[in-house]
């Protein structure tokens, strides 16, 4: 008893002649199919080259364009002759041309003979699994695909968006269930011989005809009908993209297919030397020296796919420039804004970096640099502080800094003196952002600042429109990041809790609660100084109620520490 | 893409076939070993002027690469460059004198060039000091890089400019022929690059690296273009509009996703800042043959004339295309 071996062949017909070698060295008799577009100078020499291997046979040709009955119809000449020619074959291996068999060929032999009533077809109903290409899974079984989907993709949609129209439906003969599956398969003499020999084989060749993949449904959907025993699996490694294409292996595989543990690989590229050389040559060297892990090349190809469906979040680069609102995150961490924080304490972003050991920028967007942490030049990434650069494309410049630094959390100060323009509502739409806000802690500068009153309430007036129109966008309904507001006035009265609420969200290291609090400006006057700005027809709003009077929740200068909370 | 604009771009694509055509006989032959390309051969395209010292070296990467063939055009070289590249058994080479800037930086002598031998090869455009990585460069020659375009029905793969340059003064270490440019100006930018979509085209505009850092702070709108679009699977069709930069018909320009996944992209290695390039910004200043009136070479060379140093903390040493991989600077998309 053997294993008979059909291949289907269109080019490398080097590589071909190689397999086929190898299966014929251990005894498997081999019937192969060339396409029929394959020119007949190559066909001859092809036949010409494997006429010294006696137990070869060459079927009728067809042409076999993907997603079309050829497949089919050159599988089943193949089988006719093998079971015809081959008296002692008992199971029957559907390879292609560039098939590699990985696996000592007398392992496979002795596998299936331990096994010799079972099919091993990958074969599963539609409703089931999610492989489908091109959104038609029960479809395409029920409608008519006249038109190749390679070369005449407008017909094919259009024929197929027609018949949903007007519903039609094809009926399915003999109320069979169809299933599908890997197209390469391994089935017995028994169940081979039932489907091409079935009285019903023309109806159902008739209505195969026409649905799309056949070579993917035909002998899944028929083996179901007469298989004692089925194992719904492929003996052929094959890894499919998501545009259903077969993943090729190429020489630096070399470790993963010898861990693969499977009898055959499929594709191989075929000018891998090292793999043909590797496997051809040594076959049993080449797998016994290493333990299986057949999980690794799933895990290689899985990722493969998500890196061309969703790609590295929050990476712009040459070839990953999502449209907006597919970015899946525009920057690829979580960081934190703080406005109006720098302008209330007078040492915060050294008490912060302190709390949590997150990376402390200044004001990143200021007018005339972007202020990085230590006063550098240039960031991670070699970003450079150039305003210019900057405010050049602040999306790329941002986006750029968050990706640079993965890995360290990122915190930076905002507000209203900054370039927050055009980049305010990329901000509020990132979801790992958190923004913390003071409304209206601005004046505070202007508080201590020596400036005329007349510029100062022009400047005042100035910043409370600019931090407005900013706080319309944190509360809009887009805003997806995770925003708190307080007014100036609130956030005096009980600094301790949002600060402590903010650094656990930050969430490092500190877990017992602040030690230290930041130094609060000194405030004596405020109240007055915003009196002031309203006697003058500016009305300061965003910093909440201030009493004019000096309130005794205003904090003394002269404490050490105003706040001690353990 | 209305039917107006669509024809506007076929328009221009024939202009630039024009363009290619007038040029062509500014163009001499001095080596003709076009009967030597097969089928399925990938061939490279490049035009260079006074480069000799480069040549050695570029030959060689490329044909550990793979490519069967070289189409070079030489600009008037002096210096014995056409004179080596003609004795090589795989290049075949035309000089011209006519003007580098009239005939679009090259581009139309290569476009004609390109449209006579390149229809059906894979073709790679590279200047002598632009260095191809792609995923897997190291275990996979050009050919399996190819293989898979054609089996993915990709006709185009983009590859960024990456500027090269050696910590310290770039004309510290003497560039040697034949040696690896590499080895000297090993030092990139890996993470300040800015990235705006060109609507005429549909390509994307990248701007960033040392240039725009160091020359270009003040004026980022002038900073280089690094996007480029060097191997194409070439149709008499085509053309390149601006140097590499960007083609005709649009579609090939689509090199990257839009979805948010990644397509397969590798670099260019830019080794331009060598010490080659002071005498080199100095001739070019003269001759006002680049790109707006030569005003790169003219912020170069100042720049560099006071502080040649392009090298700062946040510089990162080139080791291999995974490392750019990681960075984020290319990608291997679904190849695996």
């Amino acid at each position: 008893m053997s294993v008979g071996i059909i291949m289907l062949v269109h080019t490398a017909f080097d590589r071909a002649e190689q397999v086929a070698r190898h299966w014929a060295a251990s005894g498997c008799p081999i019937v192969i199919h060339a396409d029929k577009s394959v020119p007949m100078k190559t066909y001859n020499a092809f036949v010409k080259a494997l006429s010294d291997l006696p137990d070869v046979r060459f079927s009728k040709r067809h042409r076999c364009e993907w997603g079309t009955w050829g497949l089919v119809a050159a599988t089943q000449s193949a089988a006719q002759i093998m079971l015809d020619e081959f008296r002692d074959v008992r199971h029957v291996y559907l390879a292609s041309g560039s098939c590699l068999p990985l696996r000592p060929v007398q392992e496979l032999i002795d596998y299936l003979a331990d096994r010799p009533q079972t099919d091993f077809i990958e074969s599963a109903t539609t409703a089931d699994v999610p492989w489908t290409i091109g959104g038609l899974d029960h479809e395409r079984f029920t409608l008519r695909f006249p038109f190749s989907w390679r070369k005449n993709r407008f017909l094919f949609d259009r024929y197929v968006a027609l018949q949903r129209r007007l519903g039609l439906k094809r009926r399915i003969p003999n109320g069979i269930v169809p299933h599908m599956g890997s197209q390469w398969w391994c089935l017995t003499r028994q169940t081979l011989s039932a489907i091409l020999s079935d009285p019903d084989r023309p109806e159902y060749d008739r209505y195969f005809r026409h649905v799309w993949i056949p070579d993917e449904s035909y002998f899944q959907t028929l083996a179901r009908q007469y298989s004692l025993q089925i194992e719904s699996r492929s003996l052929t490694l094959s890894k499919f993209d998501y545009q259903g294409k077969p993943h090729i292996f190429y020489d630096d595989h070399l470790q993963l297919l010898r861990r693969s543990d499977c009898f055959v690989a499929r594709k191989i590229w075929p000018f891998a030397n090292r793999l043909y050389d590797a496997f051809l040559t040594d076959g049993a060297a080449a797998m016994k020296r290493t333990e299986p892990n057949p999980g690794k090349i799933d895990r290689i190809f899985a990722k493969a796919v998500e890196r061309r469906t969703r790609g590295r979040p929050g990476l712009y680069m040459q070839s990953r420039f999502p449209v907006e609102g597919r970015e899946n995150g525009l920057t690829c961490a979580r960081y934190s804004v703080f406005e109006g924080f720098g302008d209330l304490f007078e040492n915060f972003d050294s008490w912060l970096a302190r709390a949590t050991g997150a990376r402390v920028h200044g004001h990143l967007f200021a007018p005339d640099r972007a202020e990085f942490s230590d006063g550098q030049t240039v960031m991670n990434g070699a970003l450079s502080d150039s305003a210019k650069l900057r405010d050049y494309n602040p999306r790329a410049f941002f986006a750029s800094l968050i990706w640079n630094t993965r890995g360290e959390r990122q915190c930076f100060q905002m507000g209203p003196r900054d370039h927050i323009k055009t980049i305010e509502w990329d901000i509020a739409k990132d979801p790992n952002a958190q923004i913390s806000v003071i409304t209206g802690a601005w004046a505070v500068p202007l508080f201590k600042s020596n400036q005329n009153f007349g510029d100062i309430r022009q400047e005042a007036a100035r910043l409370q429109q600019i931090e407005s129109k900013h706080l319309e966008v944190l509360r809009s309904p887009w805003a997806k990041a995770r925003i708190r507001i307080w007014t100036m006035a609130e956030f005096i009265e009980a600094p301790m809790e949002p600060l402590q609420t903010i650094i656990d969200e930050i969430g490092q290291q500190n877990m017992r609660g602040l030690s230290e609090v930041p130094k609060m400006a000194d405030l004596s006057g405020f109240g007055q100084f915003l009196q002031n700005l309203k006697n003058q027809g500016m009305h300061p709003y965003l910093m909440g109620d201030f009493p004019v009077a000096h309130g005794p929740h205003e904090p003394q200068q002269n404490k050490p520490k105003p706040y001690l909370v353990q | 893409m209305k039917p107006f604009q669509s024809y506007r771009m076929r328009l221009k694509r024939k202009r630039a076939k024009v363009r290619a055509w007038r040029n062509h006989y500014s163009l001499k032959q001095v080596a003709d070993r076009t009967n030597r390309i097969r089928p399925g051969d990938i061939l490279l395209f490049s035009t260079f002027r006074d480069e000799y010292v480069r040549l050695p070296y570029f030959l060689k990467y490329y044909r550990d690469l793979g490519v069967s063939h070289f189409l070079m055009v030489d600009n008037d070289s002096e210096d014995g460059g056409r004179e080596f590249l003609a004795d090589q058994p795989d290049v075949s080479i035309w000089t011209t004198k006519a003007s580098y800037k009239r005939a679009r930086f090259g581009v139309d002598w290569l476009n004609w060039l390109q449209s006579k031998y390149g229809h059906g090869h894979w073709t790679l455009v590279v200047d002598p000091d632009e260095f191809f990585v792609y995923p897997f460069c190291d275990t996979r020659p050009i050919r399996a890089l190819t293989d898979w375009l054609d089996v993915s029905q990709l006709r185009s793969f983009g590859a960024m400019l990456l500027d090269m340059y050696p910590k310290g003064r770039i004309d510290a270490v003497p560039y040697r022929p034949g040696q690896d440019p590499i080895e000297i100006a090993s030092w990139f930018d890996p993470g300040n690059y800015m990235i705006a979509k060109n609507n005429a085209f549909g390509n994307l505009w990248i701007q960033g690296g040392p240039r725009a850092r160091v020359f270009f702070r003040d004026t980022p709108k002038k900073a280089p273009a690094l996007n480029k679009i060097p191997l194409v699977k070439w149709d008499r069709r085509y053309v390149y509009l601006s140097s590499t930069h960007m083609l005709l018909p649009r579609g090939l320009n689509q090199t990257y996703d839009t979805l948010g996944g990644e397509k397969a992209s590798g670099v260019l290695l830019h080794a331009k800042f060598l010490d080659t390039f002071a005498a080199k910004a100095e001739e070019e200043l003269d001759r006002k043959q680049h790109y707006a009136a030569s005003i790169e070479y003219k912020t170069y060379y100042d720049n560099l004339r006071d502080n040649p140093d392009l090298w700062c903390k946040w510089s990162e040493k080139y080791i291999n295309w995974r490392q750019l991989e990681i960075l984020g600077l290319m990608s291997k998309g679904n190849w695996a």
